[in-house]
């Protein structure tokens, strides 16, 4: 028996400063440097009992070395290979094994680098992500710079910087995922900025915030199908560049997924209509309860317009397909999610309610069906609730409301009363298995099936397009998704476009709009123009106070007894002393750091 | 104003001052390296790093702004013991054999090892190792690369090609011509602005001084040197000659006790230029005209081959004048090879020129009318090895009948002077009599894009633009194909300044003064009694005695050049 002493203490801090170090890792690095130096780590775990840990992966990290200096052959891979093999195969404990599992996967999967810098003594990789927030956003919004303003106050230039590169920026405000924060830099001293947070705060003080100059008309038209983020962000700019722009919707209201898909108490429907305002004012022409295929055929919108945009999104629904899934009160949660978009509200009062589904929205109809008054809500999943693809905050949230997680159940068959209305699920036990793609499957358990009696089902397993009308005419569809080209634009069909969840399958509301830009600029040049989107925004300088390790201030959300029977929003935005601190743990990578070299800011695109 | 203290000074200098600038406006030193204003201001060497009172992490002084209330301590221990260590550092990584450096007594890291005085290293020294195809003229060598960056940075931002890259990650990380592909490869223009700003020896010209001394050693060759026309404002500079004393009576001079046979001046030729590429443009006006497309200027090697690459549409519009060295090679080995009763191929033709891009140009030429460029650099090297005292070098005249140029010539050596001295020559083609000379002086000035309008009478109005630096030739262009401008002649130069300022120039670490070296040239403008090109009597003479007259059959044979055709041995177009 032995107490910890502070040598280990030390270590075990080295250990977490590495392990934030890790994450918080630029893209784009080169795998042999980085495989070098994971050798030398897993070589410092080495008890050096067996021969091919101690001695084989010593020598891995010097043939690495001479393949880092070009002074290996292609020899020199192969017995990297073998070596590595070996140590896998006949090392006495996992940290060996792994260590030479790890070299392997790099080689295998990195070959042509590796063979690049035997070669040619060059490596195939530069690290190109000088700023990673920047980077990692599908959009690539001047993030430094709107935190940068927001610190000074000027909460105005910072939503106009926003629109710059993201004209939803009270929708994201509330709803991001924001993948900015994945490798925030600050991590590497504490934890990852509060992007988002910051962005809210913008949006709430934000008074006057102005449309950028437009370009005069360029007399060409556009057609946009879909008035969700993705058509609205490619509508916008458009616009910007001077076209004219009709947006046809099926729906009664614009906002596609942002509406009909995310619950208000996420986000509010005043505020997405105000956004939405806001890029109409750009002089959009809107046609509602237009379906296309049904009311008006695209053969004929081709015919009118000079290109078009297809941004469908996803709103079809996958079945679980087990039997009696057409029960009644069998729903899916697009069905369900779309009819509370208007904000009018059915109640599910006294209603015992099953989510199938361990993803974000089946969070969403789960913690819908607790404002609705339901009397139990239940969320069935195949796996455990750490597999969940929900976000840890979703999960916590719906559980804090009331919302029990059954896991390790998987459907089998929907039961149904004399009148075909669904009374309950039957599900049989599972036990957590193998891992495959990155996932534990679930297997069957040795134990009976179960019922669990219930009055209303909503399948959350997915969606999918409505293409068929798109299929019909002859575009192409691939695994159920739009099939385009890098520039978003179609095989055979000239001048039509598409982007969003209908060619990514379903994704971010981020992704979509930085389709949808992506979009818009690709357009501007099939059209014959090359318009530049210019930010003349000045942009607050550094200042450069040491960087002492803070914490990082996170949102407040209400407390669940205040918000589980409303859908009013949930959460709230920062204090002002709140906002300060976390603007002025930005590191502000735009001028410290590789950023101020290259790639620190573009003003334009 | 922000108010703050250096070195316990107080100080008041105005808002978004950097500490750089700060402490340099009132007398306090800091030292640098990798910067270079307006273009590589990023921090990378942290040599320049100072103390901020109430900070732990010292601040770079070269891209950040004074604040108010500011303590700064530019020589404080940690500030001193941090840099010192950082100059180390660099040391270590630097091939730092001296005496045998292209830089040796002008190189900046070798002063700031000399002013922290550092006798010796504490670390261990190693140094990259990658070769270098040594037979083209822009030479890199690895071992002494000091990453500042500012080759990178003038490439990107100075002349828009962005050649050189950061490569690789970590230790490894280095400057590369980008994607790691072979300076051959791509599209480098040659104009050798990376070479003139890097603070230390690894880049330089590829040496052909050894070519030369044995053409000069030779008893078969008859040598014939030309010198261009900005040679002479900056040889001095290298040889620590005042203005006074490097005159280009003395270059001659000196030329000639090096022992060349026969010593000429580029601005003869220059006047030739101006005499073929002015009818040219008078020939050409209709054309323009009807197609919004101007006649570009042709004498920049390095702008031949940015737009090549970069615009091979726009090639048709180039002049198809040779540049001044291209004539006076082609008269050389010619016309004054029969003046001097030998045949071509004993003449062994040698021109001195500000410029890396004219090592390029030669090698264009299919007739080999120039055997050898040396930059001013190499000239330098030459005349001190070969131990000449040159204060005692008396004033000599150019030889002649190639050895005569105008005030006119002697300007295209500065934006804006090719201009100015075609306009002149176009004026009197135009009107049968001579401007004011001074008339077309709205196209000097270092500014970057120049415009002007002139009326010539006649009916004749031409308007011109002058750009230098080709991140503004690409703006111009881009200006002509949106159809913003019209022009009827543009005048192109690739480097900042014009020649003056070439990539083949003596390199000066803080900056050379262009001014300074324009000066030079437009005082030999002035005081020159020919200011014309057409009134240079060498100029009429070979007209009269061989060529007939601009835009002849023998002058299109030797004086003019075919782009499109030559545009094949541009890499990257």
């Amino acid at each position: 028996m032995y107490t910890e002493d502070r040598q280990e203490a030390v270590k075990e801090k080295l250990y977490k400063d590495l392990e934030r170090r890790i994450v918080a890792s630029p893209t784009g690095l080169c795998p042999v440097d980085l495989t070098a130096s994971f050798v030398r780590l897993c070589l410092s775990e080495s008890c050096g009992k067996c021969t091919p840990c101690r001695v084989g992966l010593n020598k891995l990290a010097k043939l690495l070395d001479k393949v880092l200096d070009n002074e290996a052959s292609l020899a020199t891979l192969d017995l990297i290979r073998d070596t590595a093999m070996a140590i896998y195969v006949s090392s006495d404990c996992a940290i060996g094994q792994e260590a030479g599992k790890l070299v392997l996967n790099s080689i295998e999967g990195c070959y042509d680098d590796y063979k690049e810098h035997v070669q040619n003594g060059n490596c195939t990789c530069n690290s190109k992500t000088p700023v990673s927030c920047v980077n990692m956003c599908p959009a690539h919004v001047d993030i430094p710079g709107y935190i940068a303003l927001v610190k000074e106050g000027r909460y105005d230039d910072a939503v106009n910087l926003i629109r710059h590169k993201n004209p939803f920026p009270i929708a994201c405000a509330y709803i991001c995922e924001h993948p900015c924060e994945l490798r925030c830099k600050r991590m590497i001293i504490d934890a990852p900025i509060n992007i988002r947070g910051i962005k809210r705060v913008a949006i709430e003080k934000s008074k006057n915030p102005k449309l950028p100059k437009q370009n005069e008309d360029t007399g060409k038209s556009v057609a946009i199908i879909g008035g969700g983020p993705s058509g609205l962000s490619a509508a916008y700019y458009l616009r910007l560049m001077g076209h004219r722009v009709t947006i046809y919707d099926q729906r009664m209201k614009l906002g596609g997924m942002l509406r009909y898909g995310i619950p208000s108490y996420r986000l509010p429907r005043k505020r997405l209509d105000e956004e939405i305002d806001f890029i109409l004012s750009t002089g959009i022409d809107v046609k509602l309860n237009v379906s296309i295929g049904k009311d008006i055929d695209i053969s004929e919108l081709k015919e009118k317009y000079d290109a078009i945009y297809i941004a469908i999104g996803a709103h079809t629904d996958k079945k679980i397909g087990i039997e009696g899934e057409d029960a009644k009160g069998v729903i899916s949660a697009v069905e369900m999610l779309r009819s509370i978009g208007d904000d009018t509200m059915p109640s599910y009062e006294g209603k015992r309610v099953i989510v199938v589904g361990g993803g974000n929205v089946a969070m969403d109809v789960a913690r819908s069906s607790i404002r609705l008054k339901a009397k139990t809500v239940d969320i069935l999943y195949r796996r455990r609730k750490a597999d969940m693809t929900a976000l840890n905050d979703e999960i916590a949230g719906a559980e804090a409301e009331g919302v029990n997680i059954i896991e390790l159940m998987s459907p089998v068959a929907i039961v149904k009363d004399s009148n075909g209305c669904v009374s309950g699920i039957r599900v049989k036990p599972q036990m957590t298995g193998k891992i495959e793609k990155g996932r534990p499957k679930p297997v069957d358990k040795n134990e009976e099936e179960k019922l669990i009696p219930c009055d209303m089902i909503i399948v959350a397993v997915g969606q999918g397009i409505e293409g068929k009308h798109f299929e019909d005419k002859g575009i192409g569809v691939k695994r159920g998704n739009i099939a385009t080209f890098d520039s978003g634009s179609i095989k055979d069909f000239d001048g039509v476009f598409a982007g969003g969840d209908c060619v990514t399958g379903p994704a971010t509301v981020i992704k979509a709009i930085a389709a949808g830009r992506v979009a818009a600029a690709n357009i501007d040049e099939y059209l014959g123009f090359y318009h530049e989107i210019i930010s003349d925004i000045d942009i607050p300088r550094v200042s450069f106070d040491d960087k002492v390790p803070c914490g990082r201030v996170e949102l407040k959300i209400k407390e669940a007894r205040e918000r589980k029977d409303n859908f009013d929003p949930i959460e709230e935005s920062m204090s002002d002393e709140e906002v300060l601190q976390e603007c002025s743990r930005c590191l502000r990578c735009d001028h410290f750091g590789f950023g101020v070299f290259k790639g620190g800011r573009s003003t334009k695109w | 104003m922000v108010r703050l203290t250096i070195d316990d000074r107080n100080i008041e200098v105005k808002e978004g001052t950097t500490i750089l600038e700060a402490a340099r406006e009132n007398g306090i030193n800091i030292p640098t390296l990798c910067f270079l204003k307006d273009i590589n201001e990023i921090a990378a060497c942290r040599v320049c790093v100072v103390e901020v009172v109430g900070l732990e992490k010292c601040v770079t002084a070269c891209n950040n702004e004074v604040k108010e209330g500011m303590k700064i301590y530019t020589n404080s221990k940690k500030a001193r013991e941090v840099r010192r260590l950082n100059i180390e550092l660099i040391l270590s990584d630097h091939n730092f054999t001296c005496p045998t450096c292209i830089r040796n007594g002008n190189c900046k890291l070798q002063n700031l090892a000399k002013e922290f005085g550092i006798t010796e290293n504490r670390f261990e020294v190693s140094f990259e190792k990658k070769t270098w195809d040594k037979t083209l003229p822009l030479i890199r060598d690895f071992t002494r690369c000091v990453k500042c960056m500012r080759c990178v940075q003038v490439c990107d931002k100075v002349q828009s090609l962005n050649v050189w890259d950061v490569v690789n990650t970590g230790v490894r990380t280095t400057v590369n011509v980008r994607e790691n592909k072979k300076i051959g490869d791509v599209n480098c223009s040659y104009c050798g602005q990376c070479i003139v700003n890097c603070p230390v020896g690894a880049l330089s010209e590829r040496d052909d001084v050894k070519e030369v001394l044995k053409a000069i050693d030779s008893k078969e060759k008859i040598t014939i040197v030309q010198v261009a026309p900005a040679v002479r404002t900056a040889y001095g500079e290298g040889l620590s000659l005042s203005r006074e004393v490097a005159t280009e009576k003395r270059l001659a001079g000196i030329l000639k006790a090096l022992g060349f046979n026969y010593v000429f001046d580029t601005v003869f030729s220059a006047d030739m230029t101006i005499m073929e590429e002015g009818s040219e443009f008078l020939e050409r006006l209709d054309d323009i005209r009807s197609t919004g497309l101007p006649m570009f200027t042709s004498c920049c090697p390095g702008w031949l081959r940015f737009i090549k690459s970069e615009y091979p549409d726009m090639v048709p519009r180039l002049s198809s004048a040779k540049s001044p060295q291209g004539m006076f090679g082609a008269l050389a080995k010619s016309y004054y090879a029969d003046i001097l009763k030998v045949p071509e191929d004993k003449i062994y033709s040698i021109s001195i020129m500000p410029c890396l891009a004219k090592k390029d140009e030669e090698t264009l030429d299919d007739n080999h009318d120039i055997d050898a460029v040396l930059t001013t650099r190499e000239l330098v090297r030459l005349i001190e090895s070969s131990m000449i005292d040159v204060k005692n070098i008396k004033e000599t005249d150019f030889d002649s009948p190639l050895g005569v140029g105008s005030g006119a010539g002697v300007i295209f050596g500065v934006t804006g002077g090719v201009m100015e001295a075609a306009l002149r020559s176009a004026y009197y083609l135009v009107n049968k009599k001579n401007p004011d000379a001074d008339a077309f002086k709205d196209v000097r000035g270092l500014d970057g894009y120049k415009e002007a309008t002139f009326d010539f009478g006649n009916g004749v109005k031409v308007k011109v633009a002058v750009v230098h630096s080709l991140s503004n030739a690409r703006k111009l262009i881009e200006k002509i194909k949106r159809k913003e401008v019209t022009y009827d002649f543009v005048e192109v130069m690739a480097c900042p300044g014009g020649c003056i300022n070439g990539g083949g120039q003596i390199i000066n670490i803080d900056g050379s003064d262009l001014a300074a070296r324009s000066s030079v040239l437009y005082g030999l403008d002035k005081n020159n009694n020919i200011r014309f090109s057409h009134d240079n009597p060498e100029v009429i003479a070979c007209y009269k005695n061989y060529l007939g007259k601009p835009l002849s059959e023998l002058s299109h044979k030797l004086l003019h050049r075919d782009h499109v055709k030559e545009m094949m041995k541009v890499k990257g177009a």
